[in-house]
């Protein structure tokens, strides 16, 4: 890419930059506020908790790491199986969709047939039906093809995830020269070689971005797995969570926040690490779009 | 060549995710029962208890409980499966027009022939036995009578709604000296607004239908009691440590908390609470069991004084009737296993409560033993009227926001008697 | 990017050499989103048109019966008075009515509203961020990740925080209840939704704005432009492609929303409606779909048939956008 606005670039901190400093530390502490509320009430007692939500833990109302214990032991359900089922189906799921979605998004962009063009308009409508619509069909739909196993529900992600994904893919692709394509046709590739070998490689950015919006809805999803799996053996974290209330409007407030944090901590840990590629990915991915 | 093989790859990636796993077609020979459950506490024992009874008999059954509160969308969900549950919840008016046809005529099977009491069941139009309430349950005001002695008064003291209010209302009074209030908060959060627009709702619902000798579901309600609903709405709120403005958000678990710290006396909730309340360690609620009592929910009316609990049950067991022949004889034999063996007896006991079956066990839950007292003296039992409610959530909705309004001072009553009467009227009208 | 794809109208000829052999592949390339999209978007999709127009509880036994379903939705309009209301409140009132005195209608108004709010909202505030975030200084790509953090954390439970955060300051502030008051409400959910969001629009942002060409910056600061006159006249319409996607995914995201509306507000405050119906005041569509196919089994048909409106009034407002830019584009 051309010179940039770079943020690697060495610069000197201007005056401007400590009211800026100042200005976000504040901003970001009242941001991380409902956070920390998770994180502080998930040591404190579930009585405390609906009594005053904004408490500090006193030693009456400490609880320790009793929530987290409780909260991961909790039912007849292995929480770290519940864990390695929300993997496995994460993990499945999104690397299906970009390994798919995107070949499809290079046939629509490329082909731009009627057909082709007919595709990517169900692709658009499908982002804004609410589940709603299709939910109690798909869940019929998806028993009688056996879709409701950890390793085949992928498959339904796939179908309803789609259509963010080729609409990502497609405005990117459509950003890209065709001459390198067409310079390897000359040079002899089929499109399958051209594809892997030079479109691919192009596409990562997007793919990253493309990447972690899958991602994140499909590790948060609770509706598709809860009404689609097989649950008497299968449960994913959301599943989990939600399972921790009991009837008669009790729930176990300090174990749910617990689950919650533990839920979202290797997400976050994994954001830390690859926050230098995950932005540059966003970023090339959307500035093409 | 090459193209061939992507061809065959990319069919072989499809037919993969079709194909999918195919093995979980359970043994067909005997049959075999699944059971939506519909609470999620007594899981693990309906597990234990599946486990024993397919050690014992060698039939498969296998229990799916709903989280909480999504019990209508996991049974549709679960019902439109091939591999659909045989046995289900369908506690209610609602129930039944929702699930009728998937119900068995239960009329003549074994395990409704061990039953004590016709009381609890449900029949559709047609007449046939629908559904079979397999426990019951009794709600009413829970006493702390420790606390109560603690206020200078006895169980005795309070006969109808004039001394009730009369010892709440000093209570209150007094909480600061006394470091405890009259009732704990009545929550409107949706955790807890259940307990007045279902149970509390049910005496003004009740005391109507058994004016006009109401058997089944009214088109209408005049709403000639609103009055005694206000009465003791208005004395819950205006005694308790929570201000009436606070309720809107306040949840069950606060109220749970209060009373189980002993800072309330008086706690409107169900004998399933008992467990909470006495032997539930990890919310560390250790009340002694002989100091808490259950009354009846008095609100000013005439001849309450012989008013008993509030008894009644949603808990109903359907038997789907669009299951084979050999899954539905082996659910009600499973059934009648749970409510004769010495196994199943015990856990419903434990875990349910009392059972209106010839072999049941008593439980140990002071609660029951109240409401037993109160039947034995003679007392008329409250039917759960609720039952009737058309449109269950809906109704309900548009009485708590009412409710809402009305307590926190921005609304009048009139809403809650509009929400009541004509929100009643509509929900019937449009059940269909 | 459109311009760019024009330019190489010249070589459609040549991009016969790409398109054709793609053809032949489309087993490989279309075929696994196809049928995955088949199965798990079309075939459901269609189910669910048809049982628009049915009476199910389960949708093995649906039964036909017209469209009795989309007459059942608008019933409530029908108990409406109009004469009187024209009356007493003029064109303005009567419209407030209609749309006020039906689930439906006023569910949709409100997700609308909602819509329009929170595009705005969030894109004007993760871009500022986003800008404020490319300025060199001390702990910006702390602060990055702090914006972001709110994305990973979905579910209802983060609703409950919200509500308790928001009815703590609503009672020191000794005003209404948020459950009390729709306005309220409304601008709660507003809030939350654009906390969990803005972040990830951020990073789109920081994208788009770490791409504009810095010669073109220095040619602005030669010019004499002010910071303003930069903003609006270089910076903005280089990060157009990320505003774009940005505006797309929250349009989506509004339209779709669930969660949030359930855990915060579930509707509430609920009206008792001339009719005796109850509403809540606060719902969006996705959540009034499901409560109407909660009320009873004989609504399911209902609740498909609002679904069915509801996308058809939004493919209609996409095609006619579509078509706009198409125009716009052949004028160029």
């Amino acid at each position: 890419m051309k010179k940039s606005l770079n943020l690697s670039a060495p610069r000197k901190y201007s005056p401007w930059s400590m009211v800026l400093t100042i200005f976000f530390v504040v901003f970001s502490i009242a941001w991380l506020y409902p956070v920390v509320l998770v994180l502080i009430n998930s040591f404190r007692t579930n009585g405390a908790i609906n009594t005053d939500v904004f408490g500090m833990p006193t030693a009456e109302t400490f609880m320790g790491l009793k929530n987290y214990i409780n909260g991961a032991t909790v039912g007849n359900y292995p929480f770290l199986s519940a864990v390695l089922y929300s993997v496995i189906i994460t993990v499945l799921s999104t690397f299906l969709i970009l390994l798919f979605t995107a070949m499809t998004a290079w046939y629509i962009a490329r082909v731009d047939s009627p057909f082709a063009r007919f595709f990517y308009m169900l692709c658009v409508f499908s982002m804004i039906v609410p589940f709603q619509m299709v939910m109690y069909p798909l869940v019929s739909i998806t028993d009688t093809t056996r879709l409701n196993t950890p390793w085949t529900i992928p498959v339904v992600y796939l179908g309803f995830g789609a259509g963010l994904a080729i609409f990502m893919f497609v405005g990117f692709i459509k950003g890209l020269p065709l001459e390198v394509e067409e310079a390897a046709a000359i040079d002899g590739c089929g499109p399958v070689r051209t594809y892997f070998s030079v479109v691919l490689p192009m596409l990562k950015p997007t793919m990253i971005s493309v990447g972690i919006l899958e991602l994140m809805w499909v590790w948060n999803d609770y509706l598709l797995p809860y009404l689609v799996l097989d649950r008497t053996s299968y449960a994913t974290i959301p599943i989990y969570i939600q399972m921790l209330q009991g009837d008669r409007g009790h729930v176990d407030l300090g174990a749910t926040m617990a689950i919650i944090l533990l839920a979202i901590l290797p997400v976050i840990i994994a954001y830390m690490f690859c926050q230098k590629y995950i932005i540059k990915g966003v970023a090339a991915g959307a500035v093409k779009g | 060549m090459k193209k061939i093989i992507a061809l065959l790859l990319a069919c072989l990636m499809v037919m993969c995710l079709f194909a999918g796993c195919n093995n979980n077609t359970p043994s067909a020979e005997g049959g075999s029962v699944y059971y939506l459950n519909f609470k999620p506490e007594a899981e693990q024992a309906w597990l234990d208890l599946a486990a024993t009874y397919t050690e014992q008999t060698g039939v498969e059954v296998k229990i799916v409980t709903a989280a909480s509160g999504s019990y209508s969308d996991t049974l549709t969900a679960e019902m439109g499966k091939a591999d659909a549950p045989t046995l289900f919840q369908c506690g209610n008016q609602q129930g039944l027009i929702d699930w009728d046809e998937y119900c068995l005529d239960l009329t003549d099977t074994k395990v409704v022939k061990e039953m004590t009491t016709d009381d609890f069941n449900l029949y559709n139009e047609a007449g046939e036995l629908k559904a079979i309430g397999y426990c019951y349950e009794c709600f009413g005001i829970i006493v702390n009578k420790a606390l109560l002695a603690e206020a200078g008064y006895s169980i005795e003291d309070i006969k109808d709604f004039a001394s009730l209010k009369a010892i709440a209302e000093d209570i209150h009074a007094n909480a600061e000296t006394l470091g405890f209030d009259a009732f704990t908060s009545s929550g409107l959060d949706s955790s807890s607004s259940w307990r007045f627009s279902g149970h509390l709702a049910n005496m003004p619902l009740f005391y109507e239908c058994r004016d006009n000798g109401v058997t089944e579901q009214p088109a209408e309600l005049t709403g000639a009691y609103l009055e005694n609903f206000k009465n003791i709405w208005d004395l819950y709120i205006n005694n308790s440590a929570t201000a009436p403005a606070d309720l809107t958000s306040a949840t069950g678990d606060q109220a749970l908390e209060e009373f189980g710290k002993g800072k309330a006396v008086f706690y409107q909730n169900g004998s399933w609470e008992f467990a909470n309340l006495c032997t539930d360690e990890t919310k560390g609620y250790m009340l002694n069991a002989e100091d808490l009592t259950m009354i009846p929910i008095y609100c000013g009316v005439e001849g309450e004084e012989d008013a008993g609990l509030c008894s009644g049950t949603e808990n109903c067991w359907a038997v789907n009737s669009k299951a084979s022949k050999e899954d539905i004889q082996a659910t009600l034999d499973f059934m009648y296993w749970v409510v004769t063996s010495d196994e199943g007896t015990q856990m419903m006991a434990d875990n349910l409560g009392p059972i209106p079956f010839k072999s049941a066990k008593t439980p140990e839950n002071s609660f029951f033993a109240a409401a037993n007292e109160y039947t034995t003296a003679g007392n008329y039992v409250v039917t759960w009227a609720f039952n009737w409610t058309p449109n269950v959530d809906d109704w309900r909705a548009g009485v708590v926001s009412a409710l809402a309004a009305y307590s926190a001072g921005t609304g009048e009553w009139t809403a809650v008697e509009e929400a009541f009467v004509n929100g009643w009227a509509y929900q019937y009208a449009n059940q269909g | 990017m459109a311009k760019k794809r024009k330019s190489s109208d010249s070589s459609t000829v040549n991009s016969n050499l790409v398109r054709r052999p793609i053809r032949k592949w489309f087993p490989l390339f279309v075929l696994p989103t196809l049928a995955c999209f088949f199965v798990g978007f079309i075939w459901p999709f269609l189910e669910g048109i048809y049982l628009s127009f049915c009476k199910f509880n389960l949708a093995k036994d649906a039964h036909w019966v017209g469209i009795s379903n989309y007459q059942k939705i608008f019933e409530s309009l029908k108990a409406l008075d109009y004469a009187q209301i024209w009356e007493e409140s003029g064109l303005w009132g009567t419209i407030t009515a209609t749309v006020r005195g039906n689930d439906f209608t006023n569910a949709f108004v409100n997700t609308t509203l909602f819509a329009i709010v929170s595009i705005v909202l969030i894109n004007v505030i993760a871009f500022a961020i986003a800008y404020a975030l490319t300025r060199k200084f001390a702990g910006a790509n702390i602060f990055r990740t702090v914006f972001f953090m709110p994305n990973l954390i979905g579910g209802l439970v983060l609703g409950y925080i919200w509500s308790m955060i928001f009815e703590g300051i609503l009672k020191s502030a000794g005003m209404q209840s948020l459950v009390l008051n729709s306005t309220y409400g409304f601008w709660a959910l507003v809030i939350l939704v654009a906390w969990q969001q803005i972040g990830y629009m951020m990073i789109i942002y920081i994208a788009g704005l770490q791409a504009v060409p810095e010669d073109m910056l220095e040619a602005a600061r030669i010019d004499g432009a002010n910071g303003w006159q930069t903003l609006f006249k270089v910076i903005i319409p280089n990060v157009m492609p990320s505003i774009t996607i940005c505006m797309f995914l929250t349009l989506t995201n509004s339209f779709k929303l669930f969660d949030q509306n359930m855990a915060l507000t579930g509707g509430a405050p609920t009206v008792t409606l001339a009719t005796g119906q109850s509403m809540g005041t606060t719902e969006l569509l996705a959540l009034n779909i499901k409560s109407t196919y909660e009320r009873n089994a004989n609504f399911h048909g209902v609740a498909q048939a609002k679904a069915v409106i509801f996308f058809i009034l939004v493919a209609v407002l996409a095609l006619a956008q579509l078509s706009a830019t198409r125009k716009k584009e052949v004028q160029q």
